[in-house]
């Protein structure tokens, strides 16, 4: 049975139309990115999809369950790790997973029976007893997820997971999400990070205003929406060269900033070109999720 | 269905709100000296400075001492104190500030369940308020009866009235500063009408008729007579009264919660 499933989903705050019509289908086992720009509707994807808010329209079903009719007992095999930090400030790490686990109606047996193997899991067990306050933003936030594993969850959602940590913490914690994939837990996330949703992501929907714009693998949508090669070319003299030569050269350029992007199936003659221009400043690389992404969203500032 | 009536749906309620009663309480008994000393401090200080200080220059109230009348209005008035802060200051520190209500959210419990068991909680805490001062007056010899006991489920009543009078307020507030209004605006009023410090009785008529509208007038009419040894006339008037007031502010507050937080 699938995990969760979203169909013509609609949400309006105040006239707006924030979730304009979205489907959704995760298959068990898998990670599932949500993708889009800030305002995009990805957390309010989330809410509807926890019965935290009601949609205005569509239907919902978590693990066959209708959602927000039956939304306790869906979340009851639900794990949940938040954007923001809301772990217990006044518990110690093990307390903040006893109390947690109550909330599921596990008794405390249960629950102490679980806990060591999630400090492990989070890299805490020798913090069992600290105050939360003591804890860095990296070790914060495994211990949400540990707390999101109390009543071993088949789906974890995860919103933003990484954002504000530093890159140790950030690949401690894809580890971790790697491990609870071999283990066969379904994850649905949501980033902005395309690093992330590349590395972790068996799929990915690309939302923006409220609609999912694109779906598909990594190697999908960046074989699908965008030429596979691109030269970054930057600096003094970029701008005069691409109008005068790039352009003709690449299938498609793009300017932000001092930064021109040309984007070809074909590099060579472009290359060839550059390398006979020491003044230039360029990078060769294969084209990206971020391609797709800025290609499907823009390149304009949201905020 | 309208936004409106969606958001006065009646409450649906589960035992899972236990944990959320239970979460607070462990809290509390990290800090429960400091926070009982601190409870009890200003209700001593009002009994003790105005009981003895004013109390002298006083004849009886009612055919007691001055002191034993202000002892039970101290009783209602900690009672009435300690659950709006409960409610309000620490109420808002779990939804707004640390986000707690949001991470129970996301486990099997609902928005219901969260707000009872701060309903609860709030009215739970003002009980251990109405104890601590309850047995200072009865060792300073000012309740002598077993029927002051029944001054207890009183003060359970009376803080789930105030209890859920306080999260309308913690609904609506944008930040701590605002409970400051409610203080100003409604509790100290009732510090002053309803019959805590001088029978209302000695107020002016128009005074009188709005004191009887108050929720503290009935606790005090309810508590001070069983702190002095008589069945309080017009029980079943002032309790309903009171229990009036629980389920009717519960109500709007789990209305304005639900409006504020599932959006």
């Amino acid at each position: 049975m699938a995990p969760l499933t979203a169909h013509a989903l609609r949400k309006s705050y105040g006239g707006r139309e924030v979730i304009a019509g979205i489907d959704l289908e995760l298959r068990p086992g898998e990670c599932f990115g949500l993708l889009g720009p800030n305002g995009a509707g990805k957390t309010t994807t989330f809410r509807l999809c926890l019965g935290l808010t009601d949609p205005d329209s569509g239907a919902i079903s978590m693990f066959g369950l209708p959602v927000p009719r039956a939304a306790r007992e869906a979340r009851a095999r639900v794990g949940v790790v938040p954007q923001i930090d809301n772990l217990d400030p006044d518990f110690t790490v093990r307390e903040n997973l006893l109390v947690y686990g109550r909330y599921f109606g596990m008794s405390d047996a249960r629950i102490a029976e679980r806990v060591p193997a999630l400090l492990e899991f989070a890299g805490l067990a020798s913090r069992a007893g600290d105050n939360i306050k003591a804890l860095s933003g990296g070790m914060k936030r495994r211990l949400t997820l540990a707390r999101a594993l109390i009543n071993d969850p088949a789906l974890i959602f995860l919103d933003e997971p990484t954002t504000g940590l530093d890159p140790q913490a950030r690949h401690l914690i894809w580890e971790r999400l790697r491990q609870l994939l071999a283990q066969g837990k379904t994850i649905f996330l949501t980033t902005h990070f395309m690093d992330e949703a590349e590395r972790l992501c068996h799929r990915l929907a690309i939302m923006d205003r409220g609609r999912v714009i694109a779906g598909g693998s990594p190697r999908e949508l960046i074989g699908a929406h965008i030429e596979p090669q691109v030269v970054e070319v930057f600096g003094d003299g970029a701008e005069a060269w691409v109008n005068a030569h790039g352009a003709s050269l690449c299938e498609r350029c793009e300017k932000t900033g001092d930064t021109t992007f040309c984007y070809a199936r074909n590099i060579g003659p472009l290359l060839q070109d550059l390398e006979a221009r020491p003044e230039l400043r360029y990078l060769h690389r294969p084209a990206n999720l971020e391609d797709v992404f800025l290609r499907l969203t823009g390149r304009d500032l949201r905020d | 269905m309208s936004s409106i009536t969606k958001h006065f749906a009646l409450p649906r309620l589960s035992w899972r709100f236990i944990h959320v009663w239970r979460r607070n309480a462990m809290v509390w008994r990290k800090l429960a000296i400091p926070s009982m000393l601190g409870n009890l401090a200003d209700p001593m200080l009002y009994m003790l400075g105005f009981g003895y200080g004013l109390g002298r220059m006083l004849p009886d109230v009612f055919g007691t001492s001055y002191i034993a009348f202000l002892a039970a209005g101290m009783v209602c008035s900690s009672t009435m104190m300690s659950a709006s802060f409960e409610a309000m200051y620490s109420g808002f520190s779990r939804m707004h500030v640390q986000r707690t209500w949001d991470a129970i959210m996301n486990a099997p419990v609902t928005l219901d369940d969260v707000l009872i068991a701060e309903a609860v909680w709030a009215a739970s805490k003002s009980l251990l308020s109405g104890i601590a001062v309850l047995v200072v007056a009865t060792a300073l010899g000012l309740a002598q009866s077993w029927l002051a006991l029944w001054a207890l489920p009183v003060v359970f009543l009376t803080g789930l009235a105030f209890g859920s009078l306080g999260l309308i307020v913690t609904a609506l507030s944008p930040s701590y500063d605002f409970f400051m209004y409610y203080f100003t605006l409604f509790i100290t009023p009732m510090m002053l009408l309803c019959g805590v410090f001088f029978p209302a009785d000695q107020l002016p008529q128009a005074l009188q008729h709005a004191a009887a509208f108050l929720p503290l007038t009935h606790a005090v009419a309810l508590v001070r007579p069983l702190m002095n040894d008589t069945v309080p006339p017009g029980l079943a008037t002032h309790l309903s009264v009171l229990l009036l007031y629980a389920m009717a502010a519960f109500h709007v507050a789990l209305a304005l919660t639900r409006r504020r937080l599932l959006v």
